[in-house]
């Protein structure tokens, strides 16, 4: 059960809330699961059925993913994060 | 000099022949302005003058009708490119700015910025016809400083802009794309435990990548429809797809071959006259070569931002930092799509920070688009918060590496932006240091300081692909997507070595293009020695699986009985090496291939430390760089000698950076030094040797340990020097560059 951490700029919809546990095999269930429960939440963070393109998954310490498919089943954290590109 | 926590091996670690080295030296490598083909056309793109301005018409009949011109573009010659973002792999891009970036359509946003290009039998006569072409421009108020940009009477860039909170936009237009904020802890409580609080404002100018080879690129539009380009990118598939997009045609119809490379820092990933040419070739049917000036390189690629920080850190008594806050405003030059993300994340990311609070904005104003350069956004803010450390342990009396030691992040250490780190080497830095010679050696005299500064970054993973060809002899040959620009095919290939149990010269490595191998990411987030090695070590794996299977065919017993111990095979009495194994394995049936692709998500995480020794001329105030020592967390050197020219060459475009580059903006908001006689990087003669310590804590990622190593070197200079030179001169600079001007005035108003 990963525990979902919120961006500080989502927790005005979150009550405040900075992180939540959720019962989620993948970042889509994840995603599902925060707009039942702070409705408008998932419009800030994707586009259409994909995680909004400036945006990338953590996944407890491995970052880089943008797959709504992502497995967090057995993660401890998730995170969203800004896309950070190298030189 | 090396600090290892690995095991030993054959092929790592070792510092064989470079397989490129040869051609390279000797003049033979095919760079990108060597392509000859047929027939071929010179383009000339023809460039705003202004700042700033709206573009009322375009006449190029008379351009159209000079002598040896056989093609002239405009704006309108490119198709509508809808506001779609593209995934490039390595972050995303709106399509729409990026054709305009290309070829401006409606408004020109910086001088440099194209307008029109022509292509004739040769570039004199390009240059000429477009000389004829008649632009009637609208001016326009232009701005070029991040501060002026964000104001609200500030000349607008982008009407359809509006600032994004994460998904919430503002109503009305502005010229800050985006705002990001982060938060960790209670920066309220943080700030209140504090005995000591330091906060303090930083600028940092506008610098360029500098590579030495300016862009190039030759386009062949057949009558097939196939379109073939040649150029000098960090990433042959991401210039496949820009082009493609840009032109509204499938990949499928466009093939890319990367050139030999002459540096790029992030600065080769975006096209530019790649779909110029592509187009003068389709209206001319003859292939076509763009290749820019250093002035063009200059004033019309990205640049990496300028950038307004204010940083605020407290600490306890004892050194222990307790909180820290940013305000962050970078230039993102004339498009939406600056480097504030990884600026944001990475200000506090070398320390444990309980409570930390960081805002940051990417700003839109009339300079080139601006680009990655090695490590994006992370050395301004280390520039800012490495000062910041400083003064705070001055306050205390506390050693600046002690007070770094303390508050070192390591494996469990949770960032501002959220995640927490694995096993990571920046305490093993720490140490190194503290062990150096350079650390122990006493600096004595006038004018002199000792600085010392930390950087981290991430390092990332992507996708990659290699497919092997086992030869007669069985020797390998290698083929990678990877452009090589530090050494890679070779790092590549002794991982493959180390596998397969052979030398490194027993493998032949190859960049290929587009058609000819798997899709693979850009050369850069310091991903290719973990990514495309990480890819050949599985390719090995798979190789070896099957002449596992067909040498227990071939040794009469079940393929379990069969063993592999560094590269040799054994079974029982039975026993062979690769190479023994692939030529018997040739008589007795196909040739062995193999392939892997590999999309590892995560980070490699490289922590550096840099002391620097300088003595600053009272006089002048040019400083003069005495002693520089390099440390930084490997995972594994690979190729030592590599590892260690990305640190001494991140460290020299670091000192470059510091002490001398700086765009100049005239009063008409166009630069005035596009040149390197004017915008003055290091050479040889200004800097000295560059001592390394490689420092070796396995990343936990990778079967051998890799991290990356090219972006991390260049973090740490800008704030080590400004660190070393508040003691040569006696007060602190808090402005890059810290040129001889500013050095002088400072030490003159202290005086």
């Amino acid at each position: 059960m990963p525990t979902v951490f919120i961006p500080a700029q989502l927790r005005s919809l979150t009550n405040g809330a900075s992180q939540v546990e959720l019962q989620a095999e993948t970042v889509r269930q994840i995603i599902e699961q925060l707009e039942q429960r702070f409705p408008g939440i998932a419009q800030r963070l994707c586009d259409g059925d994909q995680l909004a393109p400036t945006l990338q998954i953590a996944v407890d310490s491995s970052m880089g993913s943008r797959s709504m498919r992502t497995v967090v089943k057995d993660a401890r954290e998730v995170h969203f994060l800004p896309v950070v590109g190298g030189g | 000099m090396s600090t290892s926590t690995n095991g030993k091996y054959r092929v790592l670690g070792t510092r064989p022949r470079r397989h490129d080295g040869t051609d390279k030296v000797t003049g033979k490598a095919v760079y990108s302005n060597d392509v000859q083909l047929p027939g071929l056309l010179a383009g000339f793109v023809l460039r705003s003058p202004h700042a700033h301005a709206r573009i009322i018409s375009i006449d190029t009949s008379e351009a159209e009708a000079t002598a040896g011109v056989h093609a002239v573009v405009t704006g309108k010659d490119f198709p509508n490119v809808a506001n779609k973002i593209a995934d490039l792999g390595e972050g995303s891009i709106n399509l729409s700015n990026l054709s305009d970036n290309v070829m401006a359509k409606t408004k020109v946003l910086y001088k440099g910025h194209p307008v029109a290009a022509v292509a004739a039998v040769d570039v004199h006569v390009a240059e000429e016809a477009a000389g004829k072409i008649k632009v009637e421009y609208e001016k326009l108020d232009s701005v070029t400083w991040v501060l002026d940009a964000m104001k609200d009477d500030a000349p607008l860039l982008h009407e359809d802009v509006f600032t994004d909170h994460m998904g919430e936009k503002d109503e009305t237009p502005s010229n800050t794309p985006t705002h990001l904020h982060f938060e960790k802890g209670n920066i309220e409580e943080g700030f209140a435990q504090a005995d000591v609080v330091i906060e303090r404002e930083f600028r940092t100018a506008t610098v360029h990548q500098g590579y030495i080879e300016p862009h190039s690129s030759t386009a062949d539009w057949n009558e097939n429809g196939r379109l073939h380009v040649w150029t000098s990118t960090q990433g042959a598939f991401t210039a496949r797809q820009q082009t493609a997009e840009i032109l509204q045609i499938p990949i499928s119809k466009v093939v890319v071959t990367p050139c030999e490379i002459g540096g790029g820092f992030g600065g080769k990933i975006a096209v530019y006259g790649e779909p110029v040419a592509a187009i003068l070739s389709k209206l001319s049917g003859r292939p076509v070569k763009i290749q820019m000036t250093r002035a063009e390189v200059f004033e019309s690629t990205g640049p990496t931002p300028g950038s307004f920080m204010r940083v605020k850190m407290g600490a306890t008594s004892d050194g222990t930092l307790v909180a820290g806050e940013a305000w962050l405003a970078y230039d993102a030059g004339a498009y939406p799509g600056g480097m504030i993300g990884p600026g944001c994340m990475c200000v506090f990311s070398c320390y444990d920070i309980e409570h930390a609070v960081v805002d940051g904005y990417d700003v839109c104003l009339n300079k080139p688009h601006t680009k990655a350069y090695r490590a994006p956004g992370a050395t301004q803010v280390a520039f800012a918060a490495e000062q910041v450390v400083d003064e705070i342990a001055e306050q205390l009396g506390i050693c600046k590496l002690k007070i770094r030691q303390l508050n070192a992040a390591s494996e469990g250490t949770r960032r501002v932006d959220g995640p927490v780190y694995p096993p990571v080497g920046f305490v093993e830095c720490l140490a190194a240091a503290e062990a150096s010679d350079h650390w122990n050696t006493p600096l004595e005299g006038e004018n002199v300081g000792r600085g010392i500064a930390a950087g981290f970054w991430f390092g990332c993973g992507l996708k990659s692909a290699v497919s092997l060809m086992v030869n007669h002899d069985g020797t390998v040959n290698l083929t990678e997507g990877s452009p090589d620009i530090g050494g890679t095919r070779t790092s590549i290939a002794m991982q493959l070595a180390e596998v397969l149990g052979i030398e490194a010269a027993d493998v032949v490595p190859r960049v290929a293009d587009t058609d000819s191998v798997g899709y693979t990411d850009v050369t850069g987030g310091s991903r290719v020695t973990f990514a495309t090695g990480l890819a050949a070590y599985e390719a090995g794996i798979d190789l070896q699986t099957q002449m596992k299977k067909r040498a227990a065919g071939l040794w009469e017993c079940a393929e379990d009985d069969i063993s592999i111990d560094q590269g040799t095979f054994s079974a029982g009495e039975k026993k062979a090496g690769f190479k023994e194994l692939a030529q018997e394995l040739f008589k007795e049936g196909e040739p062995l291939v193999a392939r892997a692709s590999v999309a590892p998500d995560c980070a490699t995480n490289s922590f550096g430390l840099h002391l620097v020794d300088l003595k600053v001329d009272p006089e002048t105030g040019k400083a003069t760089i005495l002693r520089y020592t390099a440390i930084q967390d490997a995972g594994k050197a690979i190729h030592p000698s590599y590892v260690e020219g990305q640190m001494q060459g991140g460290a020299v475009q670091g000192i470059g950076w510091a002490l001398n580059e700086e765009y100049f903006y005239g009063d008409d908001d166009t630069m005035d030094n596009a040149s390197f006689l004017d915008y003055r990087i290091p050479t040889m003669l200004d800097v000295p040797m560059i001592d390394t310590i490689i420092v070796e804590v396995a990343n936990p990622d990778h079967p051998y340990g890799v991290r990356g190593v090219g972006e991390t070197p260049i973090v740490p200079p800008p704030g080590a020097i400004a660190n070393a030179m508040a003691v040569a001169a006696g007060t602190r600079i808090y402005e890059l560059p810290m040129s001889p001007p500013k050095v002088w005035k400072a030490m003159t108003d202290n005086s």
